[in-house]
């Protein structure tokens, strides 16, 4: 703080101690100066959240956004959620360098700063990992951290990819770009041409600034609504391919077993999804009387245009208030007033996004999938509120 | 068939290779392309040269391996590590036991993967022929080839993995369809 600031508070501290006194104030006003100027802004030491971990393996893993205490639409960078296969990279931005090559009319290397100079854009999208509310298949889990918490939202700034692809001038047989990550597993992916040429970005920022070591700095693939093994971290290479390379991760992983034995492959968009936030699995609600019921509605396919709520086990259902702007593949913020009568009782919500596609229920999906699919869970969540208060996984 | 390769180059000329706009990037040169390119596609495309046994393969697994995928491929489920044997049969049950032997599509995607990722603590540091050999050790342990088998850039490609046809693409509807399927 300067000398002046200083001296500012000091007399309106003066000022307000005087009008303090006249009006006879038992409670002493605030007087606290703080801890002083700080360069880079940390969160009230009164706030706890964390992202939680379960990983046996060192260096894997995933950690998971405490999205029942978050507000609005956007994922702090800090609390993003995290699934990386080998370790975070240390990367030197002034050394990463990104290749194009295979069908195309000019194999180039692009340095980050080079990436930097070219037209930028910024869009709202969701990540989420395939392998989110994966338990819920087979035993629903305790509380939305733990079976929503691999998804996250982010204001995404970058570059197009194609205007890249532009630039290096993609040949017409070229109908896969195989993306290469930096990590030490050096993570691919084949990615369909068309959504290179869509709405694909190569992305150096997150909600403002550089984006985080363990969301892929210096760069990474953003491929809105598709499911985020894809969006490939610590981008290194751009491969224009007659064909998908059918890599680990896109046959044995990130493959979707059905019950006859067969998988679905090649399942990019994350379809319509919701939960509730609030109340959640292990919260208490204070008492009886308002609450408001509030949570997250997110489509691989465009926007959420409606979510229901139902508090009597899905006989009746009611709109909720959908926060605006909505963004396409992005998190959509919903909210219903609500009066909790002090009796037992299930919360659920049910997405529509703009497709007309239904979220469906747990039964309807596993009906459909059975239960050793893995990816893609996007059954209906259900809270149940017991007589004191107390939220479980129904 | 030259009037459609004329189109096809028309239609190039105007879409994709017009002089490049912005002038950013700089021209990779050719061993800087091979030097950074990994990719093995399905069909062998980009396997380098080498070649090894199942034989060969045996020690070398024993040594960078086993530790966390077991002496008999089992894997230790506790520490997060994947069997790489047996499976065979479990696809289509409540439990499915996913392995190279009983999921896998593709055999050039072992070798891919094993370059690519392995050893989990020390990437990059099997030569080629060494991920070749260990390569066909997972494959005859599956039992997908025989132990004498040589399995590089020719031989990897043609073996017929038994999961071939266990994909599918996409089948979700993508109109007009019922929640879930």
């Amino acid at each position: 703080m300067s000398k002046k600031a200083n001296r500012r508070g000091f007399l309106a501290l003066g000022a307000l101690g005087t009008l303090g006194s006249c009006a006879k104030k038992a409670e002493k006003p605030p007087s606290d100066l703080g801890p002083g100027s700080r360069a880079v802004g940390a969160p009230s030491p009164h706030e706890k959240l964390e992202r939680i971990f379960n990983s046996p393996t060192p260096a894997t893993g995933s950690s998971r956004t405490p999205l029942q205490s978050l507000h609005g639409v956007i994922t702090p960078a800090s609390l993003h959620f995290e699934r990386h296969h080998a370790g975070v990279p240390a990367i030197d931005p002034e050394k990463h360098e990104l290749l194009v090559h295979g069908l195309v009319e000019r194999e180039l290397i692009f340095s980050v700063a080079e990436l930097k100079r070219l037209p930028s854009v910024s869009r709202v999208y969701f990540v989420e990992c395939a392998g989110n509310s994966g338990s819920e298949w087979r035993s629903p889990a305790p509380s939305v951290q733990r079976s929503h918490g691999l998804a996250s939202c982010s204001e995404w700034t970058g570059v197009l990819l194609k205007t890249v692809l532009e630039e290096a001038g993609l040949k017409p047989d070229a109908r896969w770009i195989i993306a290469e990550g930096g990590d030490a597993c050096l993570m691919a992916r084949s990615v369909p041409v068309s959504k290179c040429l869509d709405d694909a970005m190569i992305a150096y920022a997150q909600n403002g600034e550089a984006i985080r070591p363990e969301q892929g700095y210096p760069i990474r693939l953003v491929l809105p609504g598709w499911e985020g093994n894809m969006q490939i971290k610590w981008l290194r290479r751009l491969h224009a391919t007659p064909d998908a390379m059918h890599s680990r991760e896109e046959t044995s992983h990130y493959t979707d077993l059905l019950a006859d034995g067969k998988a679905r492959q090649f399942t990019f968009e994350l379809d319509a999804k919701s939960v509730i936030t609030r109340p959640s699995g292990e919260q208490q609600l204070a008492g009886k009387g308002f609450h408001e019921i509030s949570g997250l509605a997110w489509s691989g396919r465009g926007l959420i245009t409606k979510v229901e709520i139902s508090t009597d086990a899905g006989k009746t259902w009611q709109a909720a208030e959908l926060q605006e702007p909505r963004h396409a593949k992005a998190f959509t913020r919903f909210r219903l007033p609500w009066s909790w009568d002090g009796a037992e009782v299930t919360i659920q919500s049910r997405a529509t996004d703009e497709t007309g596609y239904v979220q469906p229920t747990r039964e309807e999906l596993t009906a459909a999938r059975g239960e050793n699919s893995l990816y893609h869970y996007n059954g209906i969540k259900v809270w149940r509120i017991d007589a004191t208060g107390k939220v479980y996984v129904a | 068939m030259l009037k459609r390769v004329l189109m096809a180059a028309a239609a190039t000329c105007v879409v994709w290779a017009a002089d490049r706009k912005f002038q950013v990037g700089r021209t990779a040169s050719p061993a800087e392309v091979s030097a950074r390119d990994y990719s093995v596609g399905a069909d062998g495309t980009g396997l380098p040269a080498g070649s090894g046994t199942a034989q060969t393969g045996k020690p070398l697994y024993t040594a960078r391996c086993a530790e966390c995928h077991g002496e008999q491929l089992q894997g230790d489920d506790k520490r997060g590590y994947p069997a790489l044997a047996g499976g065979k049969g479990s696809i289509a049950t409540p439990k499915p036991v996913k392995t190279v032997g009983s999921f896998w599509p593709y055999a050039p995607g072992v070798f891919d993967y094993i370059r690519r990722a392995m050893p989990y603590d020390n990437p990059h540091t099997l030569k080629n022929a060494e991920v070749y050999a260990i390569t066909a050790y997972v494959l005859a342990v599956n039992g997908i080839i025989g132990e004498a088998e040589p399995m590089n850039e020719k031989t990897l490609p043609r073996v017929k993995m038994p999961n071939r046809d266990g994909f599918t693409g996409d089948t979700r509807q993508q109109k007009g369809r019922k929640p879930g399927l």
